[in-house]
């Protein structure tokens, strides 16, 4: 297996709706970015690309994939498209990653999109919804946010977790994304501004939970030699995880915490794991992630994260599938303030203020969440933090996290059911 | 309608003057803009249309048909490992822990809430149902769980976690995972 290095990223504004331009001119505009951000890379030395998009219902057209690979002009070099839900950005990130890492491919792209304002947000709920079980679950009542409702109901019942501190992330990755121009929506809030928003399922307000956008991005990975050779400030991908789970809530087993380096088995005496909630998946990718890129302790190892922030519950919850705390810890976690950014006023009164950097971007809820971009978007972002580059590609630094050097990446599809976790770091 | 049969001595080989019928079916739009200069086009607003998209789909239960089955019987049907003894609420056909053929077991008509939700918006196909309270019920001495509607309590603060409940059925038979729905089992 070969080291594998990101070279390049681009991202195209991610908005409500983008009626000026099709998919392949979205994915055309975060290629076109990645390509420009590097000297002397040209198409023809593209060996191949991975294309990600999640929803057939959205598009209303299949083999979309090969319809912006055309318009990339890579025809007739590989291509392939990845599909696994929300996650579905991860999994092509790590799609590319195995083009290289096998020797097949010297530079692969891995290129996402979403076009999700073809139909209305409540069509757009059911197309989402139609990833669960449509036998048993979809036809009572299928919905997302609803799913992730129930979740965090029994979080809160477990470990006592607050919806006060779920508004916390909210807070937190609104106000992040008001210095990121690729968002779809920052804003100043405070926490009652969340609680007495709309309530969509309860506990979640609307401002709990992620917008639908539409929106592209693009990675250029490559080998070590060629990664040199493009750029003095090449990424190296050091960790690969992916979990999965069962796509029904209701099948979640109760058995034992599988273990991080630095955890005990007696710290989780009395926990029924993973129940619904906690992610398995989550935690299975981050095992692998972290054993293959050496990681023993990742609060006090890793710079910075990028997380799949679908809702406000489901970050506090990865806090602890990812093991910056233990389980049932997460909302104490945000609550002290170890996710925000240090150079930043929230406006809140936060005792540990930055110890880990958490969507420092402002995440999906802030961000937008065009699902085949999303994951795609996070390495980007990552990247651009490792090269110590966001003030060049945000016209603004406020969200440059000083020397960072080791950054992980986290997608997430369903109610859990894949998850992919990489760890990217300064290769120079 | 039947095909006209047409002879091919009426119909000429090569026929410049062939024009296909004109309907009233296409996108209605007034007044589309159009420059004189072609360098304009990359200024031009995008051209916009809308559609409906309904399909009359053929979905089967498969495997799992006879659980809606029960269902007009007033009879909630899970499954069991024969191998692992494991116990499923919602019915699977092969055990996930080891791969055995499961049998079909009657699950008890009462149970408690593992966690719930209500919701007020949702897709659009239950919009009209909003808001709607949805939850996860736990039965004794089965594994998993079962997602369900809960009636006949009026606000999230009236559901806790531990509540019991009991199943009830609709007399009129969907055949849908609604013919059950659940209300609490308790008094006030």
């Amino acid at each position: 297996m070969r080291d594998v290095y990101m070279v390049a990223g681009g991202v195209s504004k991610f908005k409500k709706a983008r009626p000026d331009a099709t998919f392949q001119k979205m994915v055309k505009e975060a290629f076109d970015y990645a390509m420009d951000d590097v000297d002397g890379l040209s198409r023809d030395q593209i060996d191949g690309s991975v294309a990600s998009y999640f929803s057939d219902h959205f598009t209303r057209q299949l083999m979309a994939g090969i319809m912006a690979t055309d318009y990339l002009g890579l025809c007739p070099k590989p291509n392939k498209r990845v599909e696994g839900g929300g996650a579905t950005g991860g999994l092509c990130f790590q799609a590319a990653w195995e083009a290289v890492a096998s020797g097949r491919m010297d530079v692969c792209l891995a290129f996402g999109f979403e076009t999700m304002s073809h139909v209305q947000t409540w069509k757009g709920n059911e197309f989402i919804a139609l990833a669960s079980d449509v036998n048993y679950d979809y036809p009572v009542g299928g919905f997302y946010s609803g799913y992730y409702a129930m979740m965090v109901n029994r979080h809160m019942h477990e470990f006592g977790t607050k919806v006060e501190q779920m508004a916390m992330v909210s807070v937190k990755n609104h106000m992040n994304a008001l210095y990121n121009p690729y968002s779809q929506k920052g804003g100043e809030l405070s926490i009652d501004d969340v609680r007495n928003a709309e309530m969509v399922a309860y506990p979640l307000t609307l401002l709990d939970i992620c917008v639908m956008s539409d929106g592209a991005a693009a990675c250029i990975l490559t080998d070590e030699k060629t990664a040199h050779r493009l750029t003095d400030r090449p990424v190296r991908i050091t960790g690969v995880g992916t979990g999965t789970d069962a796509m029904r809530m209701a099948d979640r087993p109760h058995a034992e915490v599988p273990l991080l380096p630095h955890e005990k088995k007696s710290d989780y005496k009395k926990l029924k794991y993973p129940g619904i909630h906690s992610f398995r998946a989550g935690r299975m990718a981050s095992i692998q992630a972290y054993k293959m890129a050496g990681i023993k302790n990742p609060l006090r190892e890793i710079d910075f994260i990028e997380l799949h922030d679908a809702y406000t519950s489901s970050e506090i919850q990865t806090y602890e599938d990812l093991g910056l705390c233990r389980y049932g810890e997460g909302g104490t976690f945000v609550e002290e303030g170890h996710p925000f950014l240090p150079g930043i006023d929230y406006k809140l009164p936060l005792k540990n203020k930055g110890t880990l950097p958490v969507n420092p971007s402002g995440g999906l809820i802030a961000c937008g969440h065009p699902v085949g971009a999303t994951g795609l978007m996070q390495a980007v972002f990552a990247f651009w933090q490792l090269q110590e580059r966001i003030g060049v590609h945000f016209g603004d630094d406020t969200l440059q996290i000083d020397g960072a050097r080791k950054g992980l990446i986290h997608s997430h599809a369903g109610t859990g059911t894949y998850v992919t976790v990489s760890i990217l770091e300064r290769g120079w | 309608m039947a095909r006209k049969k047409i002879s091919k001595k009426d119909t000429p080989k090569y026929n410049p003057d062939a024009k296909l019928p004109e309907t009233m079916t296409g996108s209605t739009v007034y007044n589309v803009p159009f420059p004189e200069d072609l360098s304009d086009l990359k200024k031009m607003s995008p051209i916009i249309v809308k559609y409906p998209y309904q399909i009359e789909y053929i979905h089967s239960y498969g495997q799992d048909s006879p659980f809606f089955a029960a269902l007009t019987r007033k009879k909630l049907l899970g499954t069991r490992c024969p191998g692992c003894r494991y116990t499923y609420a919602t019915p699977k056909y092969h055990c996930m822990l080891c791969g055995s053929e499961c049998d079909w077991i009657e699950l008890p008509l009462a149970g408690k809430i593992h966690t719930f939700t209500t919701c007020y918006f949702g897709s659009e196909a239950f919009l009209e149902e909003t808001p709607f309270h949805l939850i996860l019920v736990e039965f004794d001495g089965v594994d998993t769980l079962l997602l369900a509607r809960l009636i006949g309590v009026k606000e999230p603060g009236d559901i806790k976690i531990g509540m019991k409940v009991k199943a009830k059925f609709r007399r009129l038979c969907e055949l849908k995972p609604t013919d059950v729905y659940f209300v609490p089992a308790v008094d006030e």
